[in-house]
C-alpha cells in the first residue's frame, strides 16, 4: 500500500500520546484482509492504529462493515492480521505461536453480543464460568475453583443458586452477566466488549452498562467497548474511535466527538441518532447520507467516505487523508476536517420546513424528500 | 379524508396455547388510527406489541385464541370469512417487517414480487403491473429502477431490500401500512433514510401507519400518537408530545430515564431492576408491580388499575398521581 502522506508526518501519533507504561494494548497499522472470490480481498481492517490505556474505556463505534468487530477479534488473534503489529501488555503478540496464544487469551478476554450463542447450552452456569479457570490453571483444586466461581457470580450480581442452572433457564440479562463473569475469570488486562448490550431488552441494557462501569471502578478494568449505538458508546467511554470502511476516521473524547466532531462522517452519524424528544425531532434537520457503505473489496480511491460525503471536493478522490489533530487529543482523517463539518451544520441550522400534513403531490419520481442512492448507480 | 378510523381495535385479547400452558400475549387493548396519522406501539420483547397487530389483521398463529372487535375501513374483520379477510388485507394493508427476507421470495425477481399484488388486487395486466413495479422502485429511491426490476433479492443490500419491501407494501396504495420494527436490523444512517422515506410517502399518499418499535427515539420522530405496552396491556397512551413531555406511568418514565442520551453524561443510569415478565406468569394486578420504583402500596399488585385520562387524550394505567415523574423532561 502506498498511501500518500500529506500534511502530517508519518510518525504522527494516531491517538493522543500516553506514557508507554500505561498502554495495555496497541495496534500499529493493522490490516486484516479476508480472501474473496476472484483473487480479491475483503479489506475488513485496512490500516488501523490505536492505543488502549490501562483503566480506560475506549469506545469503537461504526456501522456494519466498518471493521470494528474484526479489530476487536484481532486483539485476541481470533483473526490473523495480514499486516501491522499487535502489542498486548508491552509484548508483541503478532507472531505468537498457537501454544502461546492461550497466554494472550488470558490477558485479553471477550464478551460477545449474544450470550445465548456464546454459552454451551448443556453446561451449568458454574461449569461455564469454571472453564477459563481450568484452561488457564487458575483457582487451585476443585473446591478452590468452586469458591472462585461463587465469587465471580457475586461480582456480576447473580444469585449463588443460579450456579447449577442451565443457560436456557436464565433471562437474557442474566446470561450476559454470566458472559461477563467468564471474561473476568482470568483477571485479564483488557476486556473486549463486542456489542454487549445490543441484543438485550431496553430496560436491561442500562443494568448491564451500570454493571460494567461498576466493575471497572472496583477492579480497575480496561475495556474496548465496540458498539453501533452511539449513545451507549458516549455513556461508556473515556475516548472514542469512529470507524468507517476499515479505517479510523476520528478519535477524541466523548465531549469532543459529540460537541465538535471534526469528520463529516461523525457529524452525519450523530445527526442520524434519533433523540427521544418529539419537539427536537420535529425541528431538527437531519444530514441524510445517500447510498450505503461501499464494498470493502474495492474501497473508493482517496478518502473512503467521499462517495457519501455531502462536502466531498475533487481532491478528496486523490488524497487518502491521515488522522490530523484538530483539537488537543482529537484527530480526524479529513482534508477539510472541521471546516466541512461547519458547513454541514450551517445548513442544518436553517429551520426545517414545517411538516405539512398529507397533501397529494402530483410530481413523479423521488422529489418529495426521498433520498436517492447515488452510490449504487 | 373522513373521520372514520382506518383501523380500530376494541378489547382485543390474544392467548396462545403452548406446551407450557396458556400464554396471555395481549390482554385487552383498544386503539385506532386515522388516515395520514402514525400510531406507534412501543414496548420490550414479549410486551404484545407485534401480536396485537398480527391478531388484528388475522395473521396470528393457528394456536392463538383471539377475541375482541377489529374494524378495517369500517368493516368488522374478526367475523368475516377467512377468504374475504385475506382479500381485504391484501388490498388495503401493506406490511414491512424487521427482516426484509421474511417478506421476499429469493427465487423471484423483485419486479415480479411487486407486480403480483397489482395484478391480483388491482386487476392490472402483466405489462401494466411491471411498469408500476418500476415506478414504485423509483419512488422508494432504488437507483436505475428500470434495470433493477429484473434483479433478485440477494443482489440488494439490507437497506435496499427494505426499500423493495416498502415498494411491495405500497403496491396497491394501501390505506394502512404496518411497519413492524422496519429499521431495527439497519444501521443508523440507513434507518434515517428509511424513516424519511416512509414519512414522505405517507405525506404523499395519506396512508395510516402503525409503527411498532422498541426505540423511543424513533417513536419521537415518527409518531402522532404513542401507546406503551407492558405485559400485554397498554400502560400509557397519548399524543406523542404529551407522553414524552410528561411520562405519567412509572414504566414509561423509567424507560425514558434509563436510556443514555448524547450530551447528557451521568455516572449511573437509573436502570429498571429485573426483567420483563413472562406471558405465562402474569399477575392479576399490574404486570410492572414487581419492578416498579414508585409502587405506593400493595393495591396494584392484586388489582388492575384502569386506563384513566390524565390530560386530553392522554391515558395512564396507574392508581397513583404521585407516580408521575414528569419533572425535568
Amino acid at each position: 500500500m502506498n498511501r500518500p502522506e500529506p500534511q502530517a508526518p508519518p510518525t504522527a501519533p494516531p491517538t493522543a500520546p500516553a506514557p508507554a507504561g500505561d498502554i495495555v494494548a496497541e495496534l500499529d497499522e493493522l490490516k486484516v484482509w479476508f480472501p474473496a472470490p476472484g483473487r480479491t480481498s475483503v479489506r475488513a481492517v485496512d490500516g488501523v492504529s490505536l492505543q488502549i490505556r490501562r483503566g480506560e474505556t475506549l469506545g469503537l463505534v461504526g456501522e456494519s462493515g466498518s471493521g470494528k468487530s474484526t479489530t476487536g477479534l484481532a486483539l485476541l488473534r481470533l483473526v490473523e492480521p495480514t499486516a501491522g503489529r499487535i502489542h498486548v501488555a508491552g509484548e508483541e503478540v503478532t507472531g505468537w505461536s498457537r501454544r502461546r496464544l492461550r497466554r494472550l487469551r488470558r490477558r485479553v478476554a471477550m464478551v460477545f453480543q449474544d450470550p445465548q450463542a456464546s454459552l454451551d447450552p448443556r453446561r451449568t452456569i458454574a461449569d461455564s464460568v469454571a472453564e477459563p479457570l481450568i484452561v488457564h490453571g487458575l483457582g487451585g483444586d476443585r473446591a478452590g475453583r468452586r469458591r472462585r466461581v461463587a465469587e465471580l457470580l457475586e461480582l456480576v450480581g447473580l444469585r449463588g443458586d443460579l450456579a447449577d442452572r442451565h443457560p436456557h433457564e436464565l433471562s437474557g440479562g442474566q446470561r450476559q452477566r454470566v458472559g461477563i463473569a467468564r471474561a473476568l475469570a482470568g483477571e485479564p488486562d483488557l476486556i473486549v466488549l463486542d456489542e454487549p448490550i445490543a441484543s438485550l431488552d431496553l430496560s436491561v441494557q442500562a443494568q448491564i452498562m451500570n454493571l460494567l462501569r461498576g466493575l471497572q471502578a472496583e477492579l480497575g478494568l480496561t475495556y474496548l467497548f465496540i458498539a453501533h449505538d452511539l449513545a451507549a458508546v458516549e455513556h461508556m467511554s473515556d475516548r472514542i474511535a469512529v470507524m468507517y470502511l476499515g479505517r479510523i476516521v476520528e478519535t477524541g473524547t466523548p465531549a469532543q466527538i459529540y460537541g465538535n466532531p471534526g469528520h463529516p462522517y461523525t457529524a452525519a452519524l450523530l445527526s442520524a441518532i434519533p433523540v427521544a424528544d418529539p419537539l427536537v425531532e420535529r425541528r431538527r434537520r437531519r444530514i441524510i447520507l445517500t447510498g450505503e457503505i461501499p464494498s470493502p473489496v474495492d474501497p473508493p480511491s482517496g478518502c473512503r467516505f467521499r462517495t457519501r460525503c455531502p462536502q466531498a471536493r475533487p481532491d478528496c478522490a486523490e488524497t487518502d487523508p491521515d488522522l490530523i489533530e484538530v483539537e488537543t487529543g482529537q484527530y480526524a482523517a479529513c482534508l477539510y476536517a472541521v471546516e466541512a463539518v461547519r458547513q454541514m451544520r450551517a445548513r442544518q441550522e436553517e429551520p426545517a420546513p414545517p411538516k405539512p400534513r398529507f397533501e397529494p403531490d402530483t410530481t413523479t419520481g423521488g422529489e418529495a424528500g426521498l433520498s436517492r442512492s447515488a452510490g449504487l448507480d | 379524508m373522513s373521520d372514520t378510523p382506518v383501523l380500530s381495535i376494541q378489547d382485543l385479547t390474544v392467548s396462545l396455547g403452548t406446551r407450557r400452558g396458556p400464554a396471555r400475549a395481549v390482554a385487552g387493548v383498544d386503539w385506532s388510527v386515522r388516515a395520514g396519522e402514525t400510531f406507534a406501539l412501543v414496548g420490550e420483547s414479549g410486551s404484545g406489541k407485534s401480536m396485537t397487530v398480527l391478531a388484528a389483521t388475522g395473521l396470528a398463529p393457528e394456536a392463538a385464541r383471539v377475541t375482541g372487535r377489529v374494524e378495517l375501513l369500517g368493516e368488522e374483520l374478526t367475523t368475516m370469512p377467512a377468504q374475504r379477510r385475506r382479500r381485504m388485507r391484501g388490498r388495503h394493508v401493506g406490511f414491512v417487517f424487521q427482516d426484509p427476507m421474511t417478506s421476499l421470495n429469493p427465487v423471484l425477481t423483485v419486479g415480479r414480487q411487486i407486480a403480483e399484488p397489482c395484478e391480483e388486487h388491482l386487476g392490472m395486466s402483466r405489462r401494466a403491473a411491471r411498469d408500476r413495479a418500476v415506478e414504485l422502485l423509483d419512488l422508494v429511491g432504488i437507483p436505475s429502477a428500470a434495470q433493477r426490476v429484473e434483479a433478485y433479492p440477494h443482489q440488494f443490500s439490507g437497506g435496499m431490500r427494505q426499500r423493495v419491501v416498502i415498494a411491495m407494501a405500497l403496491a396497491c396504495e394501501p390505506d394502512l401500512l404496518i411497519a413492524d420494527e422496519p429499521t431495527t436490523a439497519l444501521d443508523v444512517t440507513t434507518q434515517a433514510q428509511i424513516v424519511e422515506l416512509i414519512a414522505a410517502l405517507q405525506q404523499r399518499l395519506g396512508t395510516a401507519v402503525v409503527w411498532i418499535t422498541h426505540d423511543l427515539g424513533v417513536v419521537a420522530g415518527v409518531a402522532d400518537t404513542v401507546a406503551v405496552m407492558y405485559g400485554g396491556r397498554i400502560v400509557e397512551q397519548g399524543p406523542v408530545e404529551a407522553v414524552f413531555a410528561d411520562p405519567s406511568h412509572p414504566y414509561t418514565a423509567a424507560l425514558l430515564a434509563a436510556r443514555p442520551e448524547p450530551g447528557r453524561v451521568v455516572a449511573q443510569l437509573p436502570a429498571i431492576q429485573g426483567s420483563p415478565p413472562s406471558p405465562f406468569e402474569l399477575p392479576p394486578g399490574c404486570a410492572f408491580w414487581s419492578r416498579c420504583p414508585v409502587r405506593a402500596d400493595a393495591r396494584c399488585e392484586h388489582e388492575l388499575p384502569p386506563l384513566a385520562e390524565v390530560a386530553p387524550a392522554h391515558l395512564v394505567r396507574s392508581f397513583y398521581q404521585q407516580a408521575r415523574q414528569g419533572e425535568g423532561r
